[in-house]
């Protein structure tokens, strides 16, 4: 089991290893696991998405140990945050502008998956897992936002709580519960702050199944079309190790960025006035990586209604291993799917752009049309594009396609020679 | 007689299976629940604590804004032409039907809930120069609810009329008196 070349492993960490057989996992799993060679960048997401959930539980953390959960001290312990503790600046911009870069990076993870149908047979739970994975963070996300007790905290955790009063006859008292009182208030604040601390862990313990269920059948590759041999892999270490840090590098003059130069750029400057029960602000929009979501609430004039299909366009996401009938996975080869995936990648943009918006005139009606063509492309699209598509000749093998060229690529002679 | 033993022991077994996993499913749940009870309102926070306002220095057509139980309540001086509004709908037509009589106790006192039955937003309209909305009474600036002089929804998203104080409930009881001709007591 354990790896026995000479000077591989101290004798210590042998000693070790035969009881708890930690290293040999690790070196298992990342030394020898056997990775499709022609991975592109859009596969660094994944171990950046890790990388910044690390950084998130960090600053959050030494973050914890400044704040105060209460409504009568929490907005002026970050102001001493950003003021009196040293470097405490760096570490709450570093922790709100992380929570951006964090659901950029996943939405690139999930659309990549998409694209490329990496939620196919076998990989259907590997996809759900990532789903729950996404859905603990929009809970995550949303409470984090309610800490800092200003107008958008509150008002935030007011409108976002008042989507379970649309539930018919117990909405009312779920609220309340929710809430601990009868507005969100004190109790609602210490609630989000223990489950803000919390849920993070629960996020860690779904990405170690989610990276089971990866390394089950190792990574899908852009041809879609599984390895067959070693002839259709490389080890991870250290060709995507040293690919993953690239990327890290080029993210991390991203993030660093938006840290040190745009810090408040993705905040709303209404969050700066602390929290008035008594007034809302004039107009009030959740972050931007919940948009979508909310302009989808918007587009229906029916509140339980909107509600249902605000929650369905996430939850809809559970059922695409199935909604999706067509057997190839990667949208090289599917001529129509292609297309198809970029209207949605273009209407999940418009929905976010009339999230942002106030709904009067032109964005109720594009608001509209967009929330329809979302359950159009899941619901109708999918399964029918897979049906009568009739998709381009597979390659033989990753090895042969990426190596051979276009020649053994089969009789379409479809330009997928490069890698 | 083996037979009947053998049998006998398999209910047994059934038997006490069934009745322990039932125990300890109770006992999980009565575990749980106060855990789960520590979530909902605190005795303080029940406490209904009751605001008392002075109406005398209200002119007619003014609005006053109180908070009670933590949300803003609306005192609304209404002037005839408003009452007048309020009461010369045709209230089959409204979204939740309700007369205006049955709003009010006195008709130039409107006191609601200022909380929009949407999302808990709290609507415009009590500042002077807020807009109103096209009826007159008020409009939610989060997603686009118009309330009439009575509270009562009459266009956007928001499925219920504006509530009266302590209403829990569709149609249930206000919870707020008149002490004195110009003193209310809400709670």
């Amino acid at each position: 089991m354990a790896d026995t070349r000479p000077g591989a492993m101290s004798r210590i960490i042998r000693w070790i290893d035969y009881r708890l057989p930690f290293v040999a996992a690790l070196n298992h799993e990342l030394n020898e696991y056997p990775t499709p060679r022609n991975l592109t960048y859009w596969w660094n997401f994944g171990s950046l998405s890790g990388i910044v959930l690390v950084v998130m539980i960090v600053t959050g953390i030494f973050l914890a140990m400044q704040y105060t959960p209460s409504s009568e001290a929490a907005f002026d312990s970050v102001e001493r945050i950003m003021r009196d503790v040293n470097y405490g600046w760096l570490v709450r911009y570093a922790h709100s502008s992380g929570a951006s870069m964090f659901f950029a990076i996943v939405y690139i993870h999930l659309f990549r998956g998409l694209y490329y149908g990496s939620y196919k047979e076998p990989r259907q739970f590997l996809w759900i897992l990532g789903v729950v994975i996404l859905i603990l963070m929009i809970a995550t996300a949303f409470m984090g936002y309610v800490l800092p007790w200003g107008q958008m905290s509150y008002w935030a955790a007011t409108v976002i709580t008042n989507l379970f009063s649309a539930i018919p006859l117990i909405g009312q008292s779920i609220v309340t519960f929710l809430w601990g009182g009868f507005t969100v208030g004190d109790p609602t604040l210490h609630r989000f702050y223990a489950l803000h601390y919390l849920l993070p862990f629960i996020i860690i313990a779904v990405v170690g199944l989610h990276l089971i269920a990866l390394h089950r059948f190792g990574s899908n590759n852009p041809l879609g079309i599984d390895a067959k041999g070693p002839q259709d892999t490389i080890p991870f270490h250290p060709y995507y190790t040293i690919k993953d840090l690239f990327g890290l590098a080029v993210f991390l003059l991203i993030y660093a960025f938006f840290v040190f130069y745009a810090p408040n750029s993705l905040l709303s400057p209404d969050n700066y006035i602390p929290a008035n029960p008594m007034q809302t602000p004039n107009h009030i929009v959740p972050e931007w990586y919940l948009l979508p979501y909310y302009a989808i609430l918007r587009a229906v004039p029916n509140k339980l209604l909107g509600v249902i299909m605000a929650f369905g366009s996430l939850f809809i996401l559970f059922f695409v291993p199935w909604l999706d009938r067509s057997p190839v996975r990667s949208a090289r080869f599917r001529p129509v799917y292609k297309w198809v995936f970029w209207l949605l990648v273009i209407d999940v943009v418009a929905l976010g752009w009339v999230g942002a918006n106030p709904p009067e005139g032109i964005v109720v009606t594009v608001g509209q049309i967009a929330t329809f063509y979302y359950f159009l492309h899941m619901l109708i699209l999918l399964p029918l594009v897979g049906k009568l598509e009739r998709p381009r000749l597979l390659p033989s093998g990753i090895g042969t396609a990426v190596l051979g060229g276009g020649a053994r690529l089969g009789a379409a002679g479809s330009p997928m020679a490069k890698p | 007689m083996a037979d009947v033993a053998q049998h006998a022991g398999e209910t047994r077994r059934d038997f006490l299976i069934l009745t322990a996993s039932a125990i300890g499913g109770v006992g999980v749940a009565a575990t749980i629940w106060p855990f789960i009870a520590t979530l909902n309102p605190a005795r303080d926070t029940l406490a209904l604590s009751t605001t008392e306002v002075d109406l005398a220095p209200i002119q007619v057509g003014q609005r006053l804004t109180v908070a009670w139980q933590g949300k803003p309540v609306f005192i609304a001086h209404r002037t005839p032409e408003e009452i007048k509004a309020a009461q010369d709908v045709d209230i089959s037509q409204l979204r939740e039907p309700q007369a205006d009589s049955d709003r009010v106790q006195k008709p130039e006192w409107l006191v609601i809930v200022g909380v929009c039955t949407h999302l808990g937003c709290i609507p415009l309209g009590q500042k002077a120069g807020d807009d109103r909305g096209q009826y007159g009474g008020w409009f939610c600036p989060c997603h686009g609810s118009v309330y009439d002089t009575s509270g009562r929804i009459r266009q956007g998203p928001a499925p219920l009329n504006l509530w009266l104080p302590g209403q829990v409930e569709r149609a249930s009881q206000a919870l707020y008196k008149f002490t004195s001709d110009t003193v209310v007591a809400i709670g």
